[in-house]
């Protein structure tokens, strides 16, 4: 970006970041209907029930109709609240779950031409940081909404989320620092090409260097920290719909809590990518299928066609490792129940903290013993 | 109560039993079959004694009831009103025959007290309808679901 | 040639300007805070305008992100409502001295620094293009960090330490005093 700023962009840069941001946006969007449905028929099905499956082929429908629904709801304010606040919140949550995707790669780069086209909206020299702050920022939704609505229960949900937020958001920062150190970048791009290099070999089969071989323990404490900072389950005491009904979205209803909904699936989206782009390769092909693609180009497929298809494997390598995170998310959700605030708050502090701090101290010792 | 189990170093840690769980649950998404029962498609298999909704039964087109009134006597929820008629063969039978489903217990009395084998319990258990109609003569007489 | 910053800058600072006031006017202390949430995110804008990404994203990272959550977290739980914050109007003459002191400030710091002619980005080893070429900003201001003002950054942590250490004894204390009581 930095460069965008300082040299000007042309036509040629700016079509092609126009449509980058096109199909993310696109993306996180289809995201949401998709994941209520896999959440829907998910849960049913791990708990030997069948779920919606009326409309449309497999029930596929059945969360456009739930969307028309949220959609044509009567938005009504009710007397008690802030109104200019109330209306604000559901923004506020989602506007920080799109911005974030905008760091992430979700394939290489490609040559056209004389030009080289990244595929990542913006690869920032803070990307990992960019996240982080973001991701932070997520949280302001989720208070404003529970300060504005005025309500005892939704006021216990923003507290929790708050102080939830504050507690994991330094476990999930500590643990990617061992990767970091590791790469020597925070530039995502650099995290997800570092990735590639093999580990060691299987016969001709290259098993990579992905982040989860290099950081196992870095890559626990991120994932329970991902599910903690997403108010996901294990960890959604925000909403404890058995203790406080429904938390911090307890006065909303139609669109207002659609937005709410949205930001929470896209948030899990977000977070699902980023766990595949530090500790699963990112958009590195699974092990094997290069050496399926250097056959292909053995057998005629060369210049750009073959450029193109290593671009589209790329991209749906991506895509898998994001919704097999996606799908634990439904997966955990449907297996753990929730923690209590005590145990929360100990997990947290008394745990991952200390864990990642030594995980820090072990990695750094590694690198200084050049092992990693 | 809090009750303090005893639990392994490695049941702390949390992992392994987090893993076990997560494989509970995808058994029983691969392995078990599902309880769904398909509404309108399928159906619950009701025993054949079941006491759903009358019907009256007719031979030949005419109700098989006299209007003797045991059914409204016996009946404990008194939800069954008869008006009895005579027929031009001075025969007995029933000008109204009504009966208020909202107050029926289903007890099945009416069908062991006939003496002509006319009130019968069938196995229908679906008793809304989309109109306000009562239960009356002409609805009980078309003997759907005769067992 | 599209070149951005100009409107940006303008348009972040009046944000920035705008919810300096809101905080400082609004009665709510709330509705204050989240308005310094958004300054914070402004300032931030500006700071990645001027190149400085790490500062952007630290800016977001500790004062939006964790320093103003606690802020808000703390008004939200004391439930300071806004009759507790109105502290009454006091003398206009007062009000009208107080006001031309701080615009007088304001236009000599403007003098000042239109005076001193410094440049708005900084020559030589801080320039943007000098940072980029030395391998981005987190680089160079960790490298830093580590080398040459290593004795400062570890006096600030030891600092910061020690303000936990006191937060830890005053919590302490509160919570220890009734058993010396019963004792």
């Amino acid at each position: 970006m930095n460069e965008a700023v300082t040299t000007g962009f042309d036509t040629f840069d700016l079509v092609a970041m126009g449509l980058k941001i096109a199909l993310i946006v696109v993306m996180l969007l289809q995201v949401v209907p998709i994941m209520v449905w896999v959440e829907r028929r998910g849960s049913a099905l791990l708990q030997n029930r069948l779920g919606p499956n009326r409309i449309g082929p497999f029930g596929l429908l059945q969360s456009l109709v739930d969307a028309i629904k949220m959609m044509f709801k009567e938005d009504r304010v009710t007397g008690h609240v802030n109104p200019f606040y109330f209306r604000l919140a559901p923004l506020v949550s989602l506007i920080p779950a799109f911005m974030t995707f905008a760091a992430i790669p979700f394939a290489s780069h490609i040559t056209l031409g004389d030009k080289t086209v990244e595929f990542q909206i913006a690869d920032l020299n803070v990307g990992l940081l960019y996240i982080l702050s973001i991701t932070s920022l997520s949280v302001y939704g989720v208070i404003m909404g529970s300060w504005a609505s005025n309500n005892k229960y939704a006021i216990f949900g923003g507290l929790r989320s708050a102080a939830q937020m504050i507690s994991y958001e330094l476990s999930m920062g500590l643990s990617i620092i061992g990767l970091v150190m590791i790469v020597g970048s925070l530039k995502l791009g650099d995290i997800a090409a570092a990735q590639g290099a093999a580990l060691f070999h299987i016969g001709p089969l290259a098993i990579p260097k992905w982040g989860i071989f290099l950081q196992p323990i870095g890559f626990l404490i991120f994932i329970t920290c991902t599910y903690a900072e997403t108010n996901r389950l294990p960890f959604d005491l925000p909403e404890g719909e058995s203790e406080i009904v429904a938390g911090y979205h307890l006065e909303y209803y139609s669109m207002m809590f659609g937005a709410f909904m949205m930001a929470e699936y896209i948030n899990m989206t977000v977070a699902s990518a980023l766990t595949a782009t530090l500790y699963f390769g990112g958009w590195q092909l699974f092990p094997g299928l290069d050496l399926v693609l250097a056959s292909a180009a053995n057998h005629g497929l060369q210049g750009l066609a073959f450029e193109w298809t290593r671009v589209a494997l790329e991209a749906a390598c991506f895509t898998l490792k994001t919704a097999f995170f996606m799908w634990l998310f439904v997966w955990v959700r449907w297996t753990i129940p929730r923690f209590r605030y005590d145990q929360l708050m100990n997990l947290g502090w008394k745990v991952l903290l200390p864990l990642s701090l030594a995980n820090i101290f072990v990695t750094g010792y590694l690198i200084y013993l050049k092992v990693l | 109560m809090l009750v303090k189990r005893d639990t392994t170093a490695l049941q702390n840690l949390y992992i392994l039993e987090v893993l076990k769980g997560l494989w509970i649950t995808m058994k029983n998404m691969l392995f078990v079959r599902h309880v769904t029962i398909q509404y309108p498609e399928e159906r619950r298999n009701y025993s054949d004694r079941y006491r759903g909704m009358h019907y009256i039964k007719a031979t030949n087109g005419v109700e098989n009831c006299t209007a003797c009134m045991l059914c409204p006597t016996v009946c404990p929820a008194e939800c069954i009103h008869i008006e009895a008629g005579e027929r031009p063969d001075k025969e007995k039978y029933p000008v109204k025959f009504d009966i208020d489903v909202l107050r029926c217990c289903f007890c099945g009395m009416c069908e062991e007290a006939c003496p002509k084998d006319a009130i019968k319990l069938s196995k229908i258990y679906e008793m809304s309808l989309s109109t306000r109609k009562v239960y009356d003569k002409d609805y009980l007489l078309e003997q759907r679901g005769h067992k | 040639m599209i070149d951005v910053s100009p409107v940006t800058f303008t348009l972040l600072a009046g944000i920035a300007i705008g919810c300096a006031l809101m905080v400082v006017f609004k009665k709510n202390p709330v509705s204050s805070a989240f308005s310094l949430v958004l300054l914070f995110a402004a300032f931030a804008g500006i700071y990645a305008l001027l190149g400085a990404h790490l500062l952007a994203a630290l800016q977001i990272l500790v004062y939006a992100g964790a320093i103003m959550v606690l802020f808000i977290f703390v008004i939200m739980l004391l439930n300071a409502d806004e009759p507790s914050f109105d502290m009454g109007r006091s003398h206009p003459v007062l009000r009208a001295i107080v006001g031309l002191f701080c615009l007088t400030l304001l236009g000599f710091f403007v003098w000042a620094f239109k005076k001193s002619e410094v440049s708005l980005v900084m020559p030589g080893l801080f320039s943007t293009t000098a940072v980029d070429a030395a391998g981005g900003n987190s680089k160079v201001i960790s490298q830093l960090m580590f080398s040459k003002y290593e004795l400062p950054f570890e006096l600030t942590s030891i600092l910061l330490l020690a303000g936990i250490v006191g937060a830890v004894a005053i919590a302490k204390r509160n919570l220890t005093s009734p058993k010396e009581g019963v004792k």
